[in-house]
């Protein structure tokens, strides 16, 4: 990193460093210098990473963000917030980087089950952190993974106790309302042996713009834990979004993921998965919707570290305007990890003459006894059914409308959670192209 | 053995001797590169001063690079300094006199192909100018082709007699920027082949490197450029490649291939460079930089390549394709086994409308062996209704082999349509059990299934390279499975 | 009904025309039940298909009047809307789309033309229920994806169901009675019979003559090299099953010369 960039972070850290969440932790502030002197090192990836080859982050570089204020209860429309939430879900609500326990709605958790801002937690309990946060890591994935560290302001802590079960979802609500603000956010969901937990990690925007969101949330399940994990990133169309998902699972542990963009000029996201345990499995969704000038980027690392493990992986994506996607999904079977089972799909629809899509799927195989595959496609849509559908009254428009919604529904319909496949749905109704009445 | 040999340990550094100016041969430059090395290997083969210009030029071009890092392939470093660059065919009686002095193991894999004996003297380098004469052969042929306006010579002998068409198409496809080993062979290379067929004109016959192997003892830093004029068409067998036992070495080879309009160009090899023995020590270092140009309208480059030697491959025969409804194709087997590394695919570059290429890589893996696929489909805004089918497919065979599988592809144009496959599967113990249960032995079996396992591939290639690719990866994979 | 007249046509593969219908002469009159028979590759199905609206063939001389409008004009859901159907030989596959969805879809581009009320789901699937069994369908498959993982029966099946819902005035079924076993058969062609009526034109596109056991059509063409090579009543059906379409050269032939 350049002298001056690395000054001006230093610069902020220096001073946003008192208020930042558990600041008064002697273990927690070294993990917090470590990071930024690593994110000072290696600083913003690019192109010539092999990870970053097809993403340049040089806009996210070349901005000057405001650090994050400190908590205070800004003026936000309560509708608008309120039409976020999903029925039936506990709701933890974010405010710029900061929990808003009074916007949140946290109903009776059954015994064993702990959910809480992070923040609070470093305040009241730090022991809790101690593990995860007390050891600096040995490497980061990224300098915005250092970032993250460094800066990292709240974000949600769930703990379940080995077989307890939190039936309802857990809807995490992240909402930016200030513009040309940076937030670093951390999530920590712990599922210890045989816990059960389905968490919605959602971004949207209330009316701030040119922001930068950097969130990181990381994913232990414990022996037979379950745990879903949905991504919606409906952030403001000029925001900048940066994403990790970091997943360890035990033995016979399964984790279902799906990401959803929608939104974002540039937008990222990093889900990596380790099956650490033997028969551990993991399904991997995700659906791209791009448009405009818009970038979204998903890397996938699938790594079956032990043997019988299985993992599916589905994304698709959408492309139109002079919109730009990016697909790289790895999936690493190791030595002695026999009887793995992985296959990993990307499909790709092109709409514009200026879309552009770069897809990468990758298998790195070091055992024998294993089932693995993958497929990846880019096309249009097939002129035979738009003409199938006109030869039966649709009107072209129409019928392109169909098509591009049954292709993006593939991918809507197998979300388990009602509440989110009914707002996924009418999300997608809403951005694709008016078509004929004979649709309505 | 000659202080001409280069051996591996000298080229990796690791019993390194100081040996730069020591006086060698008459014919041998002395070790490591400068201007004055570049020069005098121009002046040795006699070039006009365009071909030293290019050569120094890019001699320049190579200081400014690093050797590249991103494959998935692992080597010690390499001392560029500790190599000769130039050493002129050696002479005959340095090599053994007779069958009688040849490593007997070789002699062995040799009669498993099938080589006649005549064949196993010329490929194991006996001087067999008595009973064989290689020389005469090609010589027949070469005048045959010469009436129908073919030229078909060594690289040497068209920087003589057609310099010309040298100068046209040279670094035209692999320019000498283009990447490490291509800007070194650009300054340093040797010899090489050369072809060029007139338009309209159909090759008669399949050209081959195997008819000038005796006066192509170079190896190391080889160049071969074919020309497809309009409407021609040529298919070229890059021959069995020999394992020559004792020159463990860096081969850093180009290959450049030009088809204009309506012409055809079909490139098969079958590389079988010695792969180290058993614990992995010794062998080549096959990293090489094959392209095609797909330079007129309806044209077409089909590479197709088996590869079952070297110590470590690393190769991508490509094809740009410029020309409109233009076809590339790219069809490999690549075969690692002991702790043979093979990091090797292509590049389909669409360019032009309605172009479309297909990929079928076959990837076998045994033994301590690593074996990647590493393909990048790119289709450019331009290339409206491109099309690409790519089937990616290993095979392991035991548990401490490795597969990867790694396409890029990039697609620019809404109306391309890409598609890309690919399978990982093993041969199982049930399935040996199965056909020894119906009266095969493993070995057999595990042929079987391997053969089956490419036959896409074998389907492509002449028959006689068919048998001989089939043969090899039975010999290849002998003590693969236990 | 339609008019097509001197049609000349042919396929466009982006870079010429492949002529394949080469003066096209038929009349078919509201009512009636034309057969259109041919050897493979006679121009059949682009004779089908063109009628349909698929812009890959084009049309090079003639013109085709349907209702006195040129059908040629009009995109291909403006004919549906106008009462052409199609029966596709080769009915597509479209997952993710249900086929009570496009069923509900198709009826209500057509209703909303004839400027008539759109139907709800429960009035759709009223309409469609009936239909379905007459037509030995299984319900299950209306919420399938269209024609997905159908077998080749009930491909057939499902296009005849549209047909009974979209109640066309110009019926074109291309080789609808390919690939069905005998009990299949049958059901599509009482589906067909059943939408005989005065008011309706029908154009059978057959290889065989087996369909038109079941329904005798009022003329029987045969398609050779692009034109209309013979016409007659349904006798010539059977003269063509007991013949072969080898003879068709022939007997065109002296026709031809009969009538110079």
């Amino acid at each position: 990193m350049n002298a001056q960039l690395a000054d001006r972070y230093a610069l902020d850290f220096e001073h946003v460093k008192p208020t930042l969440a558990g600041a008064y932790l002697p273990w927690l502030a070294q993990t917090r210098e470590e990071a930024l002197t690593a994110f000072i090192d290696s600083g913003f990836p690019s192109l010539r990473d092999e990870d970053w080859k097809y993403t340049s982050v040089a806009a996210i570089e070349k901005t000057r963000f405001n650090p994050a204020p400190p908590a205070n209860g800004a003026a936000i429309d309560a509708a608008a917030l309120m039409a976020l939430r999903l029925p039936g879900a506990h709701v933890l609500t974010f405010i710029d980087g900061h929990y808003a326990p009074a916007q949140s709605k946290l109903g009776a958790l059954p015994a064993g089950v702990v959910v809480a801002g992070l923040a609070d937690t470093l305040e009241r309990e730090p022991d809790r952190l101690r593990t995860p946060f007390g050891h600096p890591a040995v490497g980061y994935a990224s300098g915005f993974a250092a970032l993250n560290v460094a800066f990292m302001s709240d974000g949600a802590y769930v703990h379940l106790s080995p077989g307890a079960t939190l039936e309802e979802p857990l809807h995490l609500l992240f909402v930016a309302t200030r513009p040309s603000q940076a937030t670093h956010l951390r999530n920590l969901v712990l599922a210890e042996a045989g816990s059960r937990v389905c968490v919605v990690e959602h971004h949207a925007a209330l009316g701030a713009t040119g922001y930068f969101n950097n969130v990181v949330t990381d994913i232990v399940a414990g022996r037979g834990a379950a745990v879903s994990h949905y991504k919606l990133q409906e952030e403001s169309l000029d925001a900048f979004h940066v994403a990790a998902v970091n997943v360890a699972l035990g033995a016979d542990a399964s984790f279902v993921s799906a990401a959803l963009a929608l939104g974002g000029a540039l937008a990222r996201t990093d889900i990596a998965v380790a099956l650490d345990g033997t028969g551990a499995s993991c399904s991997l969704d995700g659906l791209y919707m791009t448009d405009g000038r818009q970038h979204i980027d998903h890397h996938t690392r699938i790594d079956h570290a032990q043997a019988r493990g299985t993992s599916r992986e589905f994304y698709k994506g959408v492309l139109d305007g002079a919109s730009r996607a990016v697909f790289n999904g790895k999936v690493i079977v190791r030595a002695g990890a026999q009887q793995s089972d992985a296959q990993q799909t990307n499909r790709n629809l092109l709409l514009s003459e200026q879309a552009e899509i770069d897809t990468k799927p990758q298998l790195e195989i070091w055992a024998d006894d294993v089932k693995c595959g993958h497929g990846a496609t880019v096309g249009q849509l097939d002129p035979d059914q738009v003409f199938y559908l006109r030869a039966r009254g649709l009107e072209d428009a129409a019928a392109r409308k169909l098509l591009v919604f049954a292709f993006a529904g593939e991918i809507v319909e197998r979300i388990a959670l009602a509440p989110l496949r009914q707002r996924l749905d009418a999300l997608l109704h809403a951005r694709l192209p008016r078509g004929s009445g004979a649709l309505q | 053995m000659t202080t001409a040999e280069l051996r591996l340990e000298d080229l990796i550094g690791r019993d390194y001797r100081q040996g730069f100016f020591t006086t060698l041969e008459t014919d041998t430059v002395r070790r490591g590169l400068d201007e004055d090395v570049v020069r005098l290997i121009s002046a040795k083969k006699n070039e006009p001063a365009f071909m030293c210009e290019w050569r120094l030029k890019a001699f320049r071009h190579w200081l400014t690079l690093a050797e590249p890092r991103w494959s998935s392939v692992t080597h010690p470093p390499i001392d560029y300094q500790a190599i000769s660059y130039y050493s002129a065919p050696k002479s005959r009686k340095d090599g053994p006199q007779s069958l009688a002095d040849v490593d007997p193991e070789l002699l062995r894999t040799y009669e498993k192909l099938g080589v006649p004996l005549q064949e196993r003297a010329l490929l194991a380098g006996v001087a067999v100018d008595a009973v064989f004469d290689s020389v005469s052969v090609a010589t027949t042929f070469k005048d045959k082709l010469a009436e129908l306006g073919i030229v078909f010579c060594s690289f040497s002998e068209a920087v003589q007699e057609h310099p010309d068409l040298v100068r046209q198409y040279l670094g035209s496809v692999v320019p000498y920027t283009d990447n490490y080993f291509a800007a070194l062979n650009s300054a340093v290379f040797s010899d090489g082949s050369f072809c060029y067929i007139p338009p309209g004109l159909r090759c008669p016959m399949e050209l081959s490197t195997y008819f000038r192997i005796n006066a192509m003892n170079t190896g190391q830093f080889e160049r071969t450029l074919i020309v497809a004029d309009r409407g021609s068409y040529v298919s070229y067998l890059e021959g069995c490649t020999a394992p020559m036992r004792d020159e463990n070495q860096l081969h850093a080879a180009v290959v450049e291939l030009v088809a204009l309009d309506d012409a055809q160009i079909k490139y098969a090899t079958v590389q079988n460079w010695y792969p180290g023995d058993k614990d992995g020590k010794g062998g080549i270092y096959n990293f090489v930089t094959k392209r095609g140009d797909c330079r007129g309208a309806n044209s077409r480059i089909s590479w197709t390549q088996v590869e079952t030697g070297s110590a470590i491959t690393w190769k991508y025969p490509s094809v740009i394709l410029q020309g409109d409804d233009s076809v590339g194709e790219f069809r490999s087997v690549a075969l690692t086994n002991h702790y043979q590394q093979a990091d090797t695919g292509t590049k389909m570059i669409h360019l032009g409308r309605n172009t479309k290429s297909t990929i079928i890589s076959k990837g076998i893996a045994a033994g301590h062996g690593h074996n990647a696929y590493r393909g990048l489909v790119r289709v450019a805004r331009s290339a409206y209704g491109a099309r690409n089918y790519t089937q990616c497919d290993s095979l392991l065979l035991g548990d401490t082999c490795a597969a990867h599988t790694f396409p890029y592809i990039e697609v620019k144009n809404p109306s391309a349509r890409v598609e890309h496959e690919a399978t990982t599967s093993r041969i199982g113990e049930d399935q040996l059990f199965y056909c020894q249960s119906r009266g095969l032995t493993p070995e057999d079996a595990v042929s079987m299934i391997v053969n089956g396992f490419c036959k896409d591939v074998f389907k492509e290639l002449p028959m006689e390279f068919a048998v001989e690719a089939q043969k090899l990866l039975g010999v290849s994979l002998e003590g693969s499975i236990g | 009904m339609l008019d097509i007249v001197n049609l000349h046509a042919g396929i466009d593969d982006g870079t010429a025309i492949r002529p394949i219908l080469h003066g096209l002469d038929l009349s078919v009159k509201a009512g009636e039940v034309h057969a259109v028979m041919g050897p493979n590759g006679s121009g059949k199905s682009t004779l089908a298909q063109l009628l349909a609206g698929r812009d890959s063939y084009r049309v090079t001389a003639g013109s085709v009047q349907y209702l006195g409008r040129n059908l040629l004009e009009l995109p291909p859901e403006e004919r549906a809307r106008a009462g052409i159907f199609l029966a596709f030989q080769y009915p597509v596959e479209i997952p993710g789309v249900a086929n009570i969805y496009l069923l509900k879809a198709a009826v209500n581009a057509v209703r909303t033309h004839r400027g008539e009320a759109e139907l709800d789901a429960i009035d759709i699937l009223a309409l469609v229920r009936d239909k379905l069994k007459f037509m030995g369908m299984d319900e299950a498959l209306l919420y399938r994806a269209v024609n997905q993982g159908f077998s080749g029966g009930e491909k057939k099946r499902n296009e005849i169901l549209q047909m009974a819902l979209l109640e066309p005035k110009l019926a074109i079924l291309d080789e609808t009675d390919s690939g069905l076993d005998i009990d299949a058969l049958k059901i599509v062609a009482d589906g067909i019979a059943a939408m005989r009526s005065p008011q309706r034109a029908i154009i059978l596109v057959t290889h065989y003559q087996r369909l038109l056991d079941y329904i005798v059509p009022d003329r029987v063409h045969v398609l050779a090299q692009g034109r209309i090579a013979l016409s007659g009543g349904p006798e010539l059906a059977q003269e063509l099953e007991r013949r072969g379409y080898g003879w068709v050269d022939t007997a065109s032939a002296t026709r031809v010369g009969a009538t110079a």
